[in-house]
């Protein structure tokens, strides 16, 4: 198997080429996924036969539930790679998308809490996939603060790994205790949507919206990865001939 | 030295050093006692209503109590050079980690086991709840020191490490505090409790396992 590309990525020079290329196309194209997909689901899906209208909060809801899952794991995968290989690019990238997952763990327990005001009656209703998307958003929250207080960035990187893996066996098991207690204490209130049994007409801007999502991060996370990269590399050769080259030119992007 | 005698010679010098400081060895317990009784104070003293809260009451106050030591675990050792030599010597690290996680359990986990019933009594547990309660605490408070000490050895070289302790593992926590509070309710209702029972014993089996290790890579990044 040719791992060349591989080693590649774990050079920050070439990493930084990389993301500098790729970052005007994946915003273009995030941004014309999140239109279509915003003003399908908004204003072209026909209205939930139960719901009314304010279903469509889905279309907002529910990627940045699933994209609040995706950003541990790809922490997580990061984690690994700081942990085996060593790789600095992937320490950067981990730290690049943990903000990104708390502001979607945000978003979707915001949206959650205002659909839940016309359907259950109340902002917060102690439901066991908002509880523990509300326990994540508290893991995400401490692994910026120890991101923040480690001042050496190596250190940093590799013990925001170790908590990432640590998180990433007890997501699962934090989620289904949470399933269990809701169950034990309350019952079943309400059963959400069945993704499956969806009609096609929501189902299809749902997914240009989780797409439009996606990219959305991979654009954030390599211009922050991007700037991360500066920062730790600012005293390399490669980052000053960069930057002379980009500030002598006139306009660059 | 052989590896048994390393793990208990590490065992029996922090339990004896644990041991000569009887002062910190009871702030946990009286922090214990104390948050268990501030919950009526608050609520009042209605025996129908204490008694249909107090699992949930002793165990919150149970996790407060190991959250308040936990930092002592490795931060001493670590100040004076002790944890730096402990990494040098040809034992595997997570071993000896593992030692010094069974010490400070035994020194501050145990004595919360024991000063629990009397809590329980305070608080009108129903009578046959109690073996449910000390059974999870025997599992869970373990638990919390293996899930702890990974905090722990991530936070000890930071000046500023205790808010951001008790930040990083009570989300970690979460799962203990339901299956065991959740176990006595049920046995205080007169369910049946073996599922949460086992839940929190198969938890264990798994930190026991992979803590560790966890521990150990993590006081090598904190020293590095």
């Amino acid at each position: 198997m040719n791992l060349v590309w591989f080693h590649k990525l774990g050079s920050p020079k070439y990493f930084h080429a990389l993301a500098l290329r790729l970052t005007p196309w994946l915003g273009a194209l995030s941004f014309a996924l999140l239109a279509t997909g915003l003003y399908w689901g908004l204003v072209i899906a026909p209205p939930d036969y139960q719901q009314g209208e304010s279903y469509r909060i889905i279309f907002v809801h529910v990627p940045s539930a699933w994209m609040s899952m995706f950003t541990w794991m790809f922490m997580a995968v990061c984690g690994l790679l700081v942990l085996v290989w060593r790789m600095k690019v992937a320490a950067s990238l981990m730290r690049a998308a943990a903000p990104l997952g708390a502001s979607f763990t945000f978003l979707a327990l915001v949206t959650g809490s205002l659909w839940g005001k016309p359907m259950w009656g109340a902002y917060w209703v102690w439901d066991a996939r908002l509880t523990s998307e509300l326990i994540l958003l508290f893991l995400y929250l401490g692994f910026i603060a120890l991101q923040s207080a480690i001042e050496q960035r190596e250190a940093a990187g590799r013990a925001g790994a170790v908590l990432a893996l640590v998180g990433v066996i007890n997501i699962p098991i934090i989620h289904y205790s949470v399933e269990w207690w809701n169950t034990l204490h309350q019952g079943a209130t309400v059963t959400k949507f069945d993704s499956p049994s969806m009609p096609v007409e929501m189902l299809l801007p749902l997914l240009v919206s989780a797409a439009g999502f996606m990219t959305y991060f991979a654009t954030v996370v390599l211009k922050r990865a991007r700037c991360d990269i500066l920062e730790a590399e600012a005293a390399s050769g490669w980052v000053r001939e960069w930057a002379t080259r980009t500030a002598t030119e006139p306009r660059n992007p | 030295m052989r590896l048994g005698q390393a793990f208990c010679a590490m065992l029996g010098r922090d339990i004896r050093l644990a041991i000569r400081q009887r002062g910190e060895l009871a702030q946990p317990l009286v922090f214990f006692a104390a948050v268990a009784t501030l919950f009526p104070l608050a609520l009042g003293p209605e025996p129908a209503l204490l008694e249909r809260i107090a699992p949930g009451i002793i165990w919150v106050a149970a996790l407060l109590a190991a959250l308040l030591p936990m930092d002592r675990m490795f931060r001493p050792d670590y100040e004076d050079g002790t944890l730096e030599q402990m990494l040098l010597s040809p034992h595997p690290a997570s071993v000896l980690a593992l030692a010094k996680v069974v010490a400070h359990w035994l020194t501050t986990g145990v004595p919360v086991i024991l000063l629990a019933p009397l809590i329980a009594l305070f608080l009108q547990l129903p009578m046959e709840a109690l073996p449910v309660l000390l059974a999870t605490l025997a599992l869970g408070t373990p638990l919390l020191s293996l899930i702890g000490a990974i905090g722990v050895a991530l936070t000890v070289s930071l000046r500023a490490g205790g808010p951001l302790l008790a930040l990083l593992l009570l989300p970690l926590y979460v799962p203990v505090l339901i299956f065991a509070a959740g176990a006595v309710d049920r046995a205080a209702a007169g369910f049946p409790v073996a599922g949460p029972i086992y839940l929190l014993a198969a938890m264990l089996v798994l930190a026991l396992t992979l803590a560790p290790m966890a521990i150990a890579a993590s006081l090598r990044i904190s020293l590095s």
